[in-house]
């Protein structure tokens, strides 16, 4: 007898399809949270595939930190140019212009934090009422209880302790004015998933995930990427090295590895023989041992 | 290098009281199958020493939130996840006390297998029951009952045979066909991923190599076709003038192309035309794909509408009789109207009655007490304000599960599985 198994990586895309187009049919104004990094690039790309052959019926919308990699942007672009959607772009350097936020100064400055005021506000302006985002569970720890809908207040505010229980596939998305949702499409997928998809449906990645020579320098154990605007102490002193980045975002809080692999599976036996998490290296998780958890309860992404 | 159909992907939940040492089992699972990275595991070592401790407490791997991490408890359903060569898991991991039955009957929703603990030195005791009776009333087909603490019984095998025989004499009464027991120590890691050199009484295989090779491919329902509309795909383009796909998330069974289907709730009898996805048309679809239909005929369809085959349709109802799990702190409004959320589709329901409660220790029914509250299971009689096309729960579980929303907070109140 045949036997009717779907293997794991197209169960897990099934799923993720499955509640994309959730909220397209259950929300008025969803949104896709497109931060450059590989897995808003699988969202995206899982967009695509949910609404086939018609175009994805939502916009894409950036947080630009002002601080972004060359290629992020260009990436952007042109993904938005062949998928043929709109896309919204919220500015932190507009945030501090109008003095919504501050700019942080000292050290380890960064606009990381600061967006999500603008993220807030580009909600608000655009009336979205599901902005879809590619965190996972494996991320973090705060992360692994996430819901696929997840509820947010008024303020925009995640409450760990207010969240609906999901069952089955049922996703209520049912909400009174003022609140909205955050959807989280590859919840149940890892960093190998993501890798392993990316792979498997040969979806194209920028540069920044490949090996390559940058000018970087390091701090508190982490490999920064050097930028001009950035202050640096007496022992900091930027060199060349060989490097790739396992999570792009703003690039004064990404920390890269040293790396030789330049393709696709290079880059995944690398990320299998890899003995830190990907979120090992961002400086923004090193705060404090509960960092993420307060950046979602203000409504970090 | 990678080949992708090698793997399956196994979801369980587990379930124990509270010491019975699931965190570290969970803990001991990652740790040993190398899911666990560095820096996770020199925070946990770190948070070891801090403690006081002088072993390597693994349960602090599935440390949560800082509320609990504060008090020392887990309060709802994590998930985890780890791979081997074989298989992709995903664990519902659910607190053993306060709100049990909510988070496990939130954890068994989405799982093909529960692991339940006991501590060798307590045995089967009232919450096994419980834990086993939510897993039965759930449809999780397989079960492993983990005889934990062996190390604490000096890895006896007459307390592990005594065990697993009170197991079975109570298991005579579930549903639940696939059991399977084993002695370990998730403490030492007996019997988890390495066989215990302790036991060598035992001789069946370690947990690892269970939840690795347990057949779940006849899990699915493959014979009853249904295909609740999820979304109508209109892309009014020039290239796609007339095109009219139904996009949804095959249920159960197998569609092929030519298959006569009709559509609910108009009754319109059709053909599928094509099967589409991305990648181009398919010659079959099964549960879970996700795909898009087109129809030869032209027929006006939306979503909640079913496609089924003809002489193999589901129920098509207005009073529908349920088991639920009250989920939500507010109790039970006997007279007021939920919204109801079922495949794709939305209604409002009244609850008529309350047949009766369900004592979830000894499954006895309560006729006299018809109060609703947190973490009660009861069955009811819905009135739903249009009809559902549903199945049974225990035959389909994804036609057979609906859950009710607060009208004021919209909250999830309650699950209901279809008698």
């Amino acid at each position: 007898m045949e036997t009717y198994n779907l293997n794991y990586l197209r169960e897990l895309e099934a799923e993720s399809i499955y509640v994309i187009r959730e909220v397209a049919a259950q929300f008025e104004r969803p949104a896709l949270l497109f931060s450059g990094g590989k897995d808003s690039i699988v969202l995206a790309h899982l967009s695509r595939k949910a609404f086939y052959p018609a175009k994805i019926p939502y916009p894409l919308i950036h947080i630009d930190t002002g601080h972004n990699f060359e290629d992020t942007l260009t990436f952007r672009d042109e993904l938005v140019a062949e998928l043929g959607v709109r896309l919204i772009v919220g500015k932190v350097q507009d945030s501090i212009d109008s003095g919504r936020v501050k700019e942080e100064t000292g050290y380890n400055a960064s606009r990381n934090m600061l967006q999500t005021v603008t993220l807030l506000d580009s909600l608000e302006e655009h009336k979205i009422d599901a902005a879809m985002g590619g965190a996972r569970r494996d991320e973090e720890k705060a992360s692994a209880k996430e819901r696929f809908f997840s509820h947010r207040d008024e303020f925009g505010q995640w409450d760990p302790k207010n969240q609906r229980p999901e069952l089955w596939n049922i996703f209520n998305g049912k909400k009174n004015p003022g609140e909205h949702f955050r959807v989280f499409p590859i919840s149940n997928w890892t960093e190998m998933d993501v890798w392993q998809y990316i792979h498997m449906e040969k979806i194209k990645l920028p540069s920044l995930y490949f090996s390559h020579d940058r000018l970087c320098f390091k701090r508190d154990g982490s490999v920064l990427a050097f930028y001009d605007f950035m202050k640096l102490r007496e022992t900091e002193i930027p060199e060349m090295m060989r490097i790739r980045f396992r999570t792009i975002g703003d690039i004064t809080c990404t920390g890269a590895v040293f790396s030789e692999a330049m393709t696709l599976d290079e880059v995944i036996l690398e990320v299998a023989a890899s003995r830190q998490t990907e979120r090992g290296t961002r400086a923004d998780d090193k705060r404090s041992d509960s960092a993420m958890e307060d950046r979602k309860k203000e409504g970090y992404f | 290098m990678i080949d992708y159909n090698a793997n399956e992907l196994l979801r369980f939940t587990t379930a124990g009281s509270v010491d019975d040492g699931k965190s570290t089992l969970i803990g001991r699972l990652l740790y040993d199958s190398k899911s666990i990275f560095e820096d996770q595991l020199e925070h946990v070592k770190k948070s070891s020493i801090h403690k006081g401790l002088e072993y390597v407490d693994l349960s602090l791997l599935t440390d949560g939130l800082r509320a609990e991490r504060e008090q020392s408890i887990t309060i709802d359903v994590a998930y985890r996840y780890f791979t081997t060569p074989k298989r992709k898991f995903i664990i519902a991991d659910t607190p053993g006390h306060i709100q049990y039955t909510r988070n496990m009957v939130t954890g068994a929703s989405t799982s093909n297998l529960a692991l339940i603990l006991v501590d060798a030195r307590n045995g089967v005791v009232e919450q096994t029951c419980r834990h086993s009776l939510i897993a039965s009333l759930l449809k999780i087909n397989h079960i492993v009952l983990c005889v934990n603490k062996m190390d604490l019984v000096d890895f006896s095998q007459e307390a592990y045979d005594k065990i697993v025989q009170d197991y079975r004499s109570f298991a005579a009464k579930l549903e639940v066909k696939d059991i399977h027991f084993l002695p370990m120590s998730a403490l030492l890691g007996d019997n988890v991923v390495d066989r215990s050199k302790h036991m060598e009484w035992y001789e069946g295989p370690t947990l690892l190599y269970l939840l690795e090779n347990i057949h779940i491919g006849s899990d699915n329902n493959h014979i009853d076709c249904r295909f609740p509309v999820q979304y109508v795909i209109r892309p009014q383009s020039d290239q796609h003038h007339d095109y009219r796909g139904y996009a949804g998330r095959i249920a159960s069974g197998i569609y092929k192309p030519g298959d006569e289907v009709v559509v609910l709730p108009s009754g319109l009898t059709s053909r599928i035309k094509s099967i589409v996805t991305y990648e181009g048309e398919v010659e079959e679809a099964f549960a879970p794909m996700s795909v898009t239909i087109n129809l030869e005929d032209d027929i006006d369809i939306s979503r909640g509408d079913m496609i089924v085959r003809v002489h193999n349709q589901p129920k098509i109802g207005q009073d529908i009789d349920v088991i639920i799990c009250w989920l939500n702190r507010e109790p039970m409004n006997p007279r007021a109207k939920y919204l109801l959320m079922h495949t794709t589709k939305d209604a409002r329901a009244i609850i008529k009655e309350v047949t009766y409660k369900i004592d979830i220790n000894t499954l006895h029914r309560m006729e006299d007490d018809k109060d609703i509250r947190m973490n009660d299971i009861a069955r009811v009689n819905l009135r739903v304000t249009n009809p559902l096309f549903y199945d049974s729960y225990s035959r389909n579980r994804n036609t057979g599960s609906l859950i009710l929303i607060d009208e004021g907070t919209k909250e999830t109140v309650a699950a209901g599985m279809i008698i």
